[in-house]
């Protein structure tokens, strides 16, 4: 274990002000990490994804906040001026860049480390309950300090998408960004959540974020991560689910940035009749590699979950999609589908897959699959013979392979600067240069 | 308008087309039929320039000039168009989307402005009700999970948005049932005009019956071996092509 840069800052992470149960968490999380220290790639989960450099940076908490404007983060608002939204910025909690809703009957959209006095009862029942314990997300667990925390009563439905900014800001070399948020919906609740990574001016850094939901008995949430990291950062991300009778949730991931990214998804249907729709699109071009982890845990019976993700690669991109679904005995009826789909656009781009289902339960409906391939001369042959040059062509396929995860997404502003952004970049011709 | 000379066309090293002569001029539809394999097919791609076959010898002139030596892309934007017998499906690319990126390619390459999405859609619903296509198509991928009839039509909608000079039509009716057929037949004779012409390829007499072809010539083997009028089709249908083989 060589993670002594770490040590110094584990020490200081202890807080006195932060309440008993708080440093309980940081201090076996930091016992966790030490022990298990930055996966390498003879480790079956992080067989794609190469890691071992994180050991060799020195990286520390982000130190540096500068102040942004309304102006600097309106490129990321999708045009929308009257959602909730919580801006962070390289970590820290800016109320000024932010506009919440009245906090009324319990209702909260808002700082995590606030909560801390005004919601304590609240964390400490469910901060850290359900994210499994990997390096990354002990090594978040062990500095938690600040992210977002929802919490919606009982039948509450809030209409407007939640946004969550993560922006990066002159953060410095090697700083590291750990938001941790914690979403808790009560039975019958209602809400969109979205998370947005993106950086001005960024460097080097490394977000390691990690997100635990709790979705009540019939609570429905819609749930989109967009990753536009800086192109030289790293980004860890875990989205770690559970869902209670009858809960439905509903994702889109989106990774358009990081010099390195990987988003773990983990869902426990852990009552009956839960539902879950995980969807992913990864866009990799020049040295980008972007790994997409999910695993879905049917225990209980009647649970359905349908995945779908798609890539587009292109220059020496890499892209990683790994999923299982675990189907425990007696989860019968369980209804779970997982599909992969990646696109390679040049000849040194390289994709993997590995679907994994795992059945312990006879009456079941399962299926997975998963493709590689690449743009289709035909399709191309025939789009030429309507007069659509080849570049245009090109432009249209890759367009439609991406739109079927977009237009999963239900918000229309999100969708639409999705397909503007992506139509834009298959338009550069700097993008089809290998 | 076209014309064919001494046509040889090879693909991965077989000889398809030996020698086919054709002359097609403005106002006029002809018709080629011919038995499964004889290269009907591959006379449309060619035209429609598929670069998977080979031209070996011979000349296509369109329009007083070397339609051989224009991309795909140009030939649609000179007026070509081919329905294919197989069309392709495009997943994620709505009919829309599509229609209106074909057309203003062609559009711009004739110098009009690009048509908007608003005034591209009274357009479309206008066609589409030629063809009588549901509207819901408008919004659905590009020929995913049509059925053939369906997909034939969408086709003849293209056509009929992207109004060619030469349209050129790959065994339309075949797997169409009378009442598709029929359908697929006013749209293409809808589109008749002195300036415009139609090459139809087609296996069956049947679809000529709608389609009335000024001329037909029937191919067997890479080689025309008989042309005539309309009449010649009942001939076929009598005595099938064995009879122009045999009349060799």
């Amino acid at each position: 274990m060589t993670q002594t840069h770490f040590f110094n800052a584990f020490a200081s992470a202890r807080s006195s002000s932060d309440p008993v149960w708080l440093n309980r968490i940081k201090e076996s999380a930091r016992e966790r990490f030490t022990q298990l220290g930055f996966p390498t790639m003879r480790d079956e989960e992080w067989r794609y994804t190469n890691v071992t450099r994180f050991e060799e940076t020195p990286f520390h908490s982000a130190s540096f906040f500068p102040e942004l404007s309304q102006v600097q983060i309106k490129p990321f608002s999708f045009g929308a001026v009257n959602w909730p939204t919580l801006v962070f910025v390289n970590g820290r909690f800016v109320p000024e860049l932010s506009s919440s809703p009245k906090n009324h009957k319990g209702l909260y959209i808002g700082s995590l480390h606030q909560a801390l006095v005004s919601n304590p009862k609240l964390l400490e029942a469910h901060l850290n309950r359900y994210a499994k314990q990997d390096a990354f997300t002990a090594l978040n667990a062990a500095f938690v300090k600040e992210g977002a925390l929802i919490y919606l009563p009982e039948e509450e439905t809030v209409n407007e998408p939640i946004h969550l900014i993560f922006v990066s800001a002159s953060s410095g070399q090697n700083a590291l960004i750990q938001p941790r948020n914690l979403i808790v919906a009560g039975p019958k609740s209602k809400a969109t959540v979205v998370e947005s990574y993106v950086a001005i001016n960024g460097t080097t850094y490394f977000t390691n974020s990690v997100t635990e939901i709790l979705a009540g008995e019939e609570a429905n949430i819609d749930y989109y991560k967009i990753q536009r990291e800086g192109t030289e950062a790293f980004h860890i991300g875990t989205t770690q689910v559970e869902l209670q009778r009858a809960a439905a949730f509903n994702s889109v991931s989106v990774s358009l940035g990081a010099r390195l990214s990987r988003h773990n998804v983990n869902v426990r249907l852990g009552a009956e009749d839960a539902q879950c729709e995980l969807n992913g699109l990864y866009l990799g071009s020049g040295v980008q590699h972007m790994d997409h982890h999910t695993f879905v845990d049917h225990p209980k019976p009647r649970g359905t979950s349908h995945q779908l993700y798609k890539g587009i690669l292109s220059g020496e991109a890499s892209g990683v999609f790994s999923g299982k679904i675990f189907v425990r005995e007696g989860a019968q009826k369980t209804d779970a589908h997982q599909t992969n789909k990646n696109l390679l656009l040049s000849e040194k781009a390289t994709a993997d897959t590995r679907p994994q289902l795992e059945i312990l339960a006879d009456d079941v409906q399962c299926t997975h699959g998963a493709a590689v391939g690449q743009l289709d001369e035909s399709v191309i042959f025939y789009l030429k013979t309507r007069g659509i040059g080849f570049e245009a062509a090109r432009r249209i396929l890759c367009y439609g392979f991406a739109k079927e995860v977009i237009e999963r997404i239900k918000i229309p502003a999100i969708s639409e600067e999705l397909d503007r952004l992506i139509l834009s970049q298959f338009s550069d011709p700097v993008y089809w240069e290998h | 308008m076209l014309e064919i000379k001494n046509l040889h066309v090879s693909i991965e090293g077989k000889e398809i087309l030996k020698g086919i002569d054709l002359k097609i001029g403005a106002g006029h539809i002809h018709a080629i039929m011919g038995p499964n394999g004889s290269g009907k097919s591959t006379l449309t791609q060619v035209l429609a320039g598929n670069e998977a076959y080979t031209v070996t010898k011979g000349e296509v002139i369109y329009q007083g000039k070397n339609l051989l030596e224009m991309s795909p892309e140009k030939r649609a934007r000179e007026g070509i168009f081919l329905a294919f017998q197989y069309p392709v499906e495009i997943p994620g690319v709505s009919n829309a989307y599509f229609l209106r990126a074909a057309l203003n390619e062609i559009r711009v390459s004739k110098g009009l402005d690009e048509i908007d999405a608003v005034d591209f859609l009274t357009f479309l619903k206008e066609k589409m009700k030629l063809v009588e296509m549901d509207p819901s198509f408008i919004h659905r991928a590009v020929n995913e999970g049509f059925s053939g009839g369906e997909k034939k039509r969408n086709e003849i909608l293209q056509m009929a948005i992207l109004e060619p000079t030469l349209a050129i039509l790959d065994e339309t009716d075949s797997g169409l049932d009378i009442d598709a057929l029929k359908i697929v037949a006013a749209g293409v004779n809808k589109l008749r005009s002195p300036e415009r012409a139609t090459l139809v390829v087609t296996h069956y007499q049947r679809l000529l019956n709608y389609i009335v072809p000024d001329f037909i010539h029937v191919l067997v083997d890479g080689r025309i071996m008989k042309s005539g009028h309309k009449e010649l089709a009942f001939q076929l249908e009598e005595k099938g092509y064995d009879w122009v083989r045999e009349g060799v």
